[in-house]
């Protein structure tokens, strides 16, 4: 049997691997070494929440704190992706996208477009996602949306240890910039995770469990909601078909036509706020290309159109839930005609 | 003398954990043989049928169907000779007392593989049983030990029974230096050496079907029996589509219809099934490795290796499904063999026809 190790684990792994396969891979972030120079430096956090702990030494040079400056590091990554080598360079919360954010729209989505496709620019940024931290409105966003909305970027939101090693791995042998959203809540979840290197191919959404009554799509930690409601809803008699993306960009257009077409029902689940969201992608897509399976309405699970907040109370409620993933399938299945 | 059994959920493969009861085949107050079937379980990775390992009669019935149970947790109650009903209550009460849901399923409990380096390649083995002349089971083509896992355990109950995972496959090293044939009957002889096995009988099917035979070619010393299940190696046609298609398949869709001709019941691959298959496929130098023994095999659905001479050198049972769509069971015409069809089943007989084939394979095993 597999072994089973943590998703922030299978993180770890997949860097370390592809480490000491590629000496053109290095990781640049703010405390990524755990404060470099400082007394103790090799035994440090390893990132704020301690997902790159432990290779500062196993890599010497190649583990770089940098200053507190988005503007900074994650330039210099971007330089250095254009000049041959292979940053993975640590965002360490989404929320600070706008403190870098020209460095990524403006430069490293662009150069390939912009250089006839001569330019590769190998760049991943590692960040993370997502709330029920209790950590507030700028520590807690789920901006995968927005990265995807930019032609150029990759974006990768993996939702299990499984995905998060085999996806990281493609990530940083990908010769374009990849944003790899890593939810807080799932650093601890345990999974079966091969020791031996693999990949894990990006536009390949993942069907987690086949059903014939309704289609859930969703990504990152929504899928654990999804399965949930999943299994509540095989006792009531009501068969769903859970499809995570894996991936928002590219994002697997064929499966998810391919299950609403055999379903005829959608739910879109998504973590992130509605206006301009995965939802409302994805529902939109289905609407013109498989409008005439569908036999109900489409719902959409998502946060609503608010900042996340700060009370225990209301980030609970902002947060979808297994509960609201049901209901929004039992409104779907009563069917156009109904109500 | 009367005998209160119980009969609990069986632990099929490493990774299983709990299964779902899907219909009893008996019921209560019939009687029962050793090996009979008793009720079809479902797990998220196959379906198959309980075997009675004990005679008796079912007296009591106390999984339901759809109900999911943990393994090891109690399914029925047989029993040989007279009990009161009373004393079955008081057998049940005690069982479901002290049964602890995940004992058994534990992966770090009971007999589990172990990982050898030999000549600088990893070998993943499961080693089970003990006594007699030891029995070494090889898989096919894209296989593991796991496809043994309805076989190993009754086969283990009455000698040493070795699975191994070849070169390229399950958790094996997946670096082949050549390639061929010879690379993967050495590696099994490596393995023999390892565990000091002088002589042994093998098993093997498809692909490890061609292995067990040329490595009774190159060390004939070593082989006490061979028995080929829908064996490579013996004819010459083999399914060119399938082999190209599994190996160039990259997702499910590419997947399944190639999955589905290995089996007579295609309800049995399931989305773990072509899921744990996709895993494999996408470990680091998986793809290289069935490339190179996918040629070393075929060419445009002709078999390389013609190995019918070997098959008179020892005592060989030749088992085969009348409706294998990979290779045809017409190959077992003229082998001077132990030989039998098995009507209506496919490729994958030893999974989906196990009970059938662990009782030739016991009986065979027994006389030499």
């Amino acid at each position: 049997m597999a072994r089973k190790i943590s998703y922030q684990q299978a993180i770890n792994e997949a860097l370390a691997q592809e480490m000491r396969r590629d000496p053109t891979v290095f990781i640049i972030g703010e405390d990524v070494a755990g404060g470099a120079g400082a007394p103790g430096e090799n035994d440090a956090w390893g990132g704020v929440l301690g997902v790159t702990k432990g290779l500062y030494g196993q890599f010497p040079g190649r583990v770089l704190d940098a200053p507190l400056s988005e503007i900074g590091y994650v330039g210099a990554a971007v330089g250095a992706a254009t000049q041959g080598l292979r940053p993975v360079c640590e965002l360490m919360f989404v929320d600070f996208a706008g403190c870098c954010l020209d460095q990524i729209l403006n430069q490293a989505a662009k150069f390939r477009y912009m250089y006839g496709g001569k330019a590769v620019t190998p760049l991943v940024m590692r960040t993370m996602v997502g709330a029920g931290l209790r950590a507030a409105a700028q520590h807690s966003q789920m901006l995968t949306s927005l990265w995807t909305h930019i032609p150029g970027l990759k974006v990768v939101c993996p939702s299990s240890p499984y995905d998060a090693k085999g996806l990281l791995i493609q990530a940083i042998r990908d010769n374009d910039p990849v944003i790899f959203c890593e939810h807080k809540l799932l650093y601890s979840l345990q999974g079966e995770v091969p020791e031996e290197v693999y990949t894990v191919p990006f536009g390949e959404a993942n069907f987690l469990r086949d059903g014939d009554d309704i289609t859930l799509v969703t990504y990152g930690r929504m899928v654990h909601l999804a399965m949930e409601a999943a299994a509540n809803l095989a006792r009531q008699g009501i068969d769903c078909e859970v499809l995570d993306l894996r991936t928002t960009s590219p994002m697997d257009e064929d499966s998810i036509l391919e299950s609403v077409e055999k379903t005829g029902r959608l739910v879109v689940i998504d973590e992130a706020n509605p206006r301009c969201s995965m939802a409302t992608d994805i529902s939109a897509l289905v609407a013109q290309k498989a409008f005439g399976a569908l036999k109900g309405s489409i719902e959409m699970v998502t946060a609503p159109h608010t900042p996340v907040p700060f009370s225990d109370a209301l980030e609970d409620l902002y947060i979808p839930t297994a509960a609201k993933i049901e209901a929004a399938v039992h409104t779907v299945m009563k069917g156009r005609n109904a109500a | 003398m009367s005998q209160i059994h119980t009969l609990t959920m069986p632990k099929w493969g490493l990774s299983m954990t709990e299964g779902r009861i899907d219909t009893w085949l008996k019921q209560e107050g019939e009687h029962i043989s050793k090996g009979d079937e008793v009720l079809d379980v479902e797990t998220d990775k196959i379906s198959s049928s309980v075997e009675a390992p004990f005679s008796g009669v079912l007296r009591r019935q106390i999984a339901r169907p759809d109900e999911t149970l943990a393994v090891g947790a109690l399914l029925a109650v047989v029993v040989e000779g007279e009990a009161s009903d009373a004393q079955i209550d008081a057998v049940v009460q005690r069982f479901q007392a002290d049964f602890v849901p995940g004992d058994g399923a534990e992966q770090d409990s009971g007999p589990a593989p172990q990982k050898v380096e030999l000549g600088g390649h990893r070998v993943r083995y499961f080693d089970l049983g003990e006594g007699g002349t030891p029995l070494v089971l090889i898989h096919g083509f894209c296989g593991d030990l796991n496809n043994w896992m309805f076989n190993h355990p009754a086969l283990a109950a009455e000698r040493r029974v070795i699975a191994l995972d070849l070169p390229g496959h399950g958790e094996s090293g997946k670096h082949l230096q050549r390639g061929d044939l010879d690379e993967l009957s050495q590696s099994v002889l490596a393995l023999l050496d390892h565990l000091d096995l002088g002589r042994v009988h093998l098993a093997g099917h498809s692909m490890g079907g061609a292995v067990a035979l040329n490595l009774a070619r190159l060390a004939p010393a070593r082989v006490q029996s061979l028995s080929l299940i829908a064996s490579a190696g013996l004819g010459r046609e083999i399914n060119g589509g399938y082999l190209q298609g599994i190996v160039a398949a990259a997702n499910r869709n590419a997947l399944k219809p190639q999955m589905t001709q290995l089996f007579s019941d295609p309800g049995l691959v399931t989305r773990q099934m072509l899921e744990d298959m996709l895993r494999f496929k996408r470990l680091e130098g998986v793809d290289e490795a069935l490339r190179q023994l996918a040629d070393a095999l075929a060419s445009d659905g002709v078999q390389r290796h013609d190995l019918r001479p070997v098959v008179a050198q020892q005592p060989t049972l030749v088992l085969w499904g009348s409706d294998d769509a990979i290779i045809p069971a017409t190959h077992v015409d003229g082998l001077p063999a132990e030989v039998a069809i098995l009507p209506g089943q496919g490729h994958m007989v030893q999974l989906e026809a196990a009970e059938q084939v662990n009782a030739r394979l016991l009986a065979f095993l027994r006389g030499h």
